[in-house]
């Protein structure tokens, strides 16, 4: 019998209660005895030289303890934050990494960079008195946006870094791509711009760093979707201090959206001032602040051509893309527009030959980094939407043209020319499923009935592949990456047979309690009131890499499987011992240990009680205690798939674009939780479609403020702005080399959505001789469009 | 937020009074503007009155010609009032439609008007409906009212009581939102009084403004094909990431049209 709450049941989210509830535990929860609060002095100028910082009247202002400066942590030697990930320069040279200081000490690079901290006993206190923090600034000229910065006379970011290029890095064979050019019948080209977004995360970042000095021992509670990250990234290279004495604490964390990997100045400011003061220090960040600093996502420029042999076939793709790193570099910056994004770029299809090219451009705005997706939705939106232009091309209808390049299941594994190898994927069988769900014959009858509503329509397909579950530490080491990229857990077995996992994994969202917990449940057959999931903590947790990537059931989750394999060896051990038979007799299944044969068996809560109370145990042979850790480094990166298609109607006298149908079709390999993972598909499809038609961060190109620095300017889509999602999933193309067969949920919406958005406004706006349109496809911007007129009734007139 | 003394007057007379010797006093309605701008530090007023408390702001009543509304109404009670949906539904609706729920519970007729922010609603309300504003003091014409970007004929410490709207024989308003902050990009409100025809329109420009070559022509021929091929020709525009001067202009005439659609 199927255990009821194992994998494949859709159990409802154990911690919902608790977060419905309001009795979440998150960092501005938290309050430490004797706390002190910080506000930060953030600049105002987008690039100027700091002259002087003067305190002294801040420091008169009642409640205040301290006010710090670039300058108090450089006589502490308090390093830059570092950068995670290091890419080359085409000819090998290292990228320029210039320092980032928690404090910015010479120069404030970006609106919202921060100068000074003030802390004082309350909040408002602290506030009060940054206002009274006399910076003395001499304003440069600024430079906001990546194209501008690579101008001759472009305002320079960094002085270490000439004509702002952070590296200028490559992929694929050039001369192979040129030759398929040479020769290819049809050239399909495209420009595009990858809008920049700001993640906005429900909870704004916080931090509250502690001292005991009877330990020596810092703890930092902060907003983080890899507390060991950050204790590692934070203690060895920021503040000096050694791991056994920082302990780093992500509670309930709402949402990240990978804003929230990083480690930023925030942390080692609370973390360094509690040692400084002796008390407590607390930072929250409140929304406006969070716009202006937390890492923002995408922002690239690219140029694409794709070569064609008459029949369609693709030969070669060639891209060149611009990517904008912001002010600094932020802890993964440089491993995004890289080996996330080019390494995505034959997408499904068998395209023979691939060059990539990407410039990364220092500006004057905030950091840009990893935002759900990871430059895997930037390869995706420019393969689909070249995709669809080489269609127009060609003539070729584009479910049809998707279908003759398409990978073949056959082919699986399958090694494309930018150096990741695919495991598994059914690309034909995705749109097979997804085209009937949307009615794709049928749609010349709908758009017929949209034209006799005055309106228009169109329709857009997307295919997707990405690479989660990131990665294997030796070829991610061979790549760059300062770090490894395993994951760890451990499975304890407590003396009445319930069990506590300590996973290496972070949920901020994603529901880890309930699946990793199912998990455990279906192995040794007991319900999951019996698991608890610890996560978060490194005084608890073994350590581990976190959450992002979509990495949490694939890396976190095999993990688990690990660790529980050495439990069930040493149950069997203990079975063995206890059913006077060979080990090799005893039988396991759903947790219960029979001796093959007989009706002699023990439940693994018998084997538990057993295991501490080893009366009899040969201690020679037999450890008391059932109480195992593994570490699961992977094999390879795992391959979420799947096609999206959307349907729009525009409104021609607003210009306002409706989705009325948006259909997903998802190759996750095994699904542990059938709810949770619609869950996170209709959380992607949101962001997706939110870039593609309402968000865009914008900087004034002269000023570098922040334009966009509210709600009242950044639209965050709504429930209002979607339609009704119509999801379906198969499991036909398990993960072939992790334990559970899993490929990844988390960041797969996003991916696909924003080009099938993209490609079924541009097929409604065809008639009016639209190739394309960048994101966001505002009304006003279709409107535009629109009031151009068709070329084909001009032509009529 | 700075810190300020907080007053609670209970009639319209102690609200008075009370701001004579205050350095610089601030009237809270809903507070649907002003906590924000105070919770941004960007005003610094020395006191707060609070005019929540006062019977005399409040309440919705039928009048001869039309509704007088209370300046302490709240969105939500005047797009559920029987009386202002059967009286002058197009306003019940104009209510309705007002930022979100939670705006709505909290938002005030008087507070909006009173604050005359470019992209408001009811501002369109007030000129379309041959409206007269009560003030603690004096009676002003609804046409006179708003006088730009955030000013009106008010006095210093002039308190707005309530707004008599007169009855049209048919009226409707149309709503393009600003997709992030759902402030209105352009609002027109078309009421028709008899042979008169008034298109108020909010949101387009610095300040709520009625929109004359679309009267004339709905005067003559009141259908939205009349309304075909004209422009409002204004150079005070406003224009924002959102939307462009151009298309705002644009705008105007396709909610005009729709609400002449609306107007049934």
């Amino acid at each position: 019998m199927a255990n009821p709450s194992g994998i494949g049941a859709s159990v409802r989210r154990v911690e919902d209660a608790r977060f419905l509830t309001g009795r979440g535990n998150y960092v501005d929860d938290i309050n430490r005895p004797n706390q002190t609060h910080c506000i930060l002095v953030r600049s105002p100028h987008a690039h100027a030289r700091i002259l002087g910082v003067d305190a002294s009247e801040a420091l008169q202002a009642p409640g205040v303890i301290a006010v710090f400066t670039g300058a108090d942590m450089g006589a502490d030697k308090v390093g830059s934050l570092p950068c995670g990930w290091q890419v080359h320069f085409k000819d090998g040279t290292p990228m320029k990494e210039p320092p980032h200081f928690p404090i910015a000490c010479d120069r404030a690079r970006y609106v919202g960079d921060i100068v000074a901290a003030v802390i004082a006993e309350t909040r408002d206190q602290a506030r009060d008195a940054a206002e009274l923090v006399m910076v003395d600034y001499e304003e440069l000229p600024a430079v906001a946006s990546s194209l501008k910065a690579l101008e001759p006379n472009a305002p320079i970011v960094h002085d270490e870094a000439p004509g702002n290029v952070c590296f200028d890095w490559h992929i694929g064979d050039a001369a192979v791509v040129d030759a398929a050019f040479a020769g290819a019948a049809h050239v399909a080209k495209l420009d595009l711009i990858n809008n920049r977004l700001v993640p906005n995360p429900m909870e704004p970042r916080a931090a509250v760093g502690d001292y005991d000095a009877s330990s020596g021992e810092h703890t930092l509670y902060t907003t983080s979707q890899n507390p060991h990250v950050i204790r590692l990234l934070m203690g060895a290279f920021v503040l000096g201090i050694p791991e056994h004495k920082l302990r780093v604490v992500a509670p309930d964390v709402g949402g990240g959206f990978g804003s929230k990997i990083f480690h930023y100045g925030e942390e080692a400011i609370v973390t360094w001032a509690a040692r400084k003061l002796g008390r407590p220090v607390k930072w929250t960040s409140d929304r406006s602040e969070a716009f202006l600093s937390d890492a923002h996502g995408r922002d690239h420029v690219s140029h694409a051509e794709m070569a064609m042999d008459k029949d369609g076939n693709f030969l070669a793709l060639r891209v060149s893309t611009i990517a904008n790193m912001g002010s600094y570099l932020s802890t993964f910056a440089p491993s995004i527009p890289t080996y996330l994004y080019a390494t995505l770029l034959a997408g499904q299809y068998k395209t023979p030959a691939i060059y990539a090219e990407v410039k990364a451009v220092f500006t004057n705005t905030a950091p840009v980094d990893a935002y759900r997706g990871a430059g895997r939705p930037e390869a995706c939106y420019l393969i689909e939407r070249m995709v669809d232009v080489a269609a127009g091309v060609t003539g070729i209808d584009r479910a049809e043209l998707r279908r003759r390049n398409f990978i073949p299941v056959e082919a699986m594994p399958y090694l494309t020319p930018v150096a990741l190898q695919y495991d598994s994927g059914d690309f034909a069988k995705n749109l097979d499923i997804a085209l009937p769900m949307v009615d794709y014959a049928g749609f010349a009858a709908r758009k017929a009935d949209s034209a006799r509503r005055g309106k228009l329509r169109g329709i857009g397909l997307s295919t997707y592949i990405e690479a989660c579950g990131i990665a294997p530490s030796n070829i991610a080491g061979a790549l760059g990456a300062r770090a490894g990229l395993y994951e760890s857990a451990e499975v304890r077995f407590h003396p009445t047979g319930s069990v506590t996992v300590f996973t290496g994994s972070h949920s901020h969202g994603q529901g880890h309690e309930t699946t990793f917990a199912q998990i455990v449940a279906d192995r040794f057959g007991i319900p999951i009131e019996n698991v608890e999931i610890v996560h978060g903590d490194t005084s608890k947790i073994p350590f581990g890499m976190g959450t992002y990537g979509s990495r949490s059931l694939a890396v976190g989750g095999s993990a688990l499987v690990k660790a529980m394999d050495k439990v069930e060896r040493k149950a069997k051990k203990i079975a063995a011992h206890m059913l006077e038979a060979a080990e090799t007799d005893i039988e396991v299944k759903d947790g219960r240990f029979t001796v093959a044969g007989t009706d002699k068996s023990l439940g693994i809560g018998d084997i538990a009680l057993q295991a501490y109370i080893p009366h009899n145990f040969p201690l020679d042979e037999l450890e008391p205690g059932l109480d195992e850790q593994a570490f699961y480094d992977p094999k390879n990166f795992t391959y979420p798939n799947g096609c999206h298609v959307c349907e729009v109607e525009i409104d021609r006298d607003t210009g306002v674009v409706e989705i009325v149908n948006f259909a997903a079709v998802d190759d996750f390999g095994h699904v542990i939780n059938p709810m949770i993972v619609e869950g996170q598909v209709h959380g992607g499809l949101v962001q997706g479609i939110g870039q593609a038609l309402y968000e865009n961060c914008v900087y004034d190109e002269d000023s570098g403020q922040l334009i966009t620095g509210s709600y009242m300017d950044y639209c965050m889509p709504r429930a209002d702005n979607v339609p009704s999602f119509t999801v379906k999933y198969h499991e036909d193309q398990p993960c072939t080399h992790n334990p559970l067969g899993v490929k990844g949920c988390g960041e797969a919406g996003t991916i696909g959505a924003s080009a099938a958005v993209i490609n079924a406004v541009v097929d409604a706006l065809s008639e009016y001789g639209v190739t394309h349109i960048d994101m966001p496809a505002t009304p006003e911007k279709v409107w535009q469009i629109l009031r151009q007129g068709s070329p084909a009734a001009m032509a009529a007139e | 937020m700075y810190s300020f003394s907080f007053h609670r007057p209970k009639t319209l007379a102690e609200a008075a009074s009370i701001q004579g010797g205050l350095e610089e006093p601030k009237l809270l309605g809903g507070g649907m503007t002003l906590v924000p701008t105070l919770k941004q530090r960007l005003a610094r007023p020395s006191d707060l009155i609070d005019l929540s408390q006062i019977p005399e702001l409040k309440g919705i009543r039928e009048t001869a010609e039309g509704l007088e509304i209370g300046a302490f109404a709240r969105h939500a009670e005047v797009a559920a009032s029987d009386l202002v949906r059967r009286t002058i539904p197009a306003l019940a609706d104009l209510a309705g439609h007002i930022g979100d729920r939670q705006v709505r519970n909290l938002g005030t007729m008087g507070g909006s008007i009173a604050n005359a922010d470019p992209a408001a609603d009811y501002p369109a309300a007030v000129l379309a409906l041959k409206s007269t504003v009560k003030t603690d003091r004096r009676e002003i014409d609804g046409d006179a009212f708003f006088t730009g970007m955030f000013e009106t004929a008010l006095e210093p410490a002039e308190i707005v009581a309530a707004v008599r709207y007169q009855r049209p024989g048919k009226a409707a308003y149309a709503k393009f939102r600003n997709p992030a902050s759902r402030y209105a990009v352009v609002g027109v409100f078309v009421a028709v009084f008899g042979s008169e025809v008034r298109v108020a329109v909010t949101g387009a420009a610095g300040s709520v403004f009625r929109a004359t070559e679309l009267e004339s022509a709905l005067a003559a021929d009141f259908r939205p094909e009349a309304l075909e091929g004209i422009t409002v020709q204004r150079d005070d525009l406003n224009a924002d990431i959102h939307a462009s001067a151009d298309y705002r202009a644009h705008l105007v005439t396709v909610m005009a049209k729709r609400a002449v659609v609306a107007c049934g």
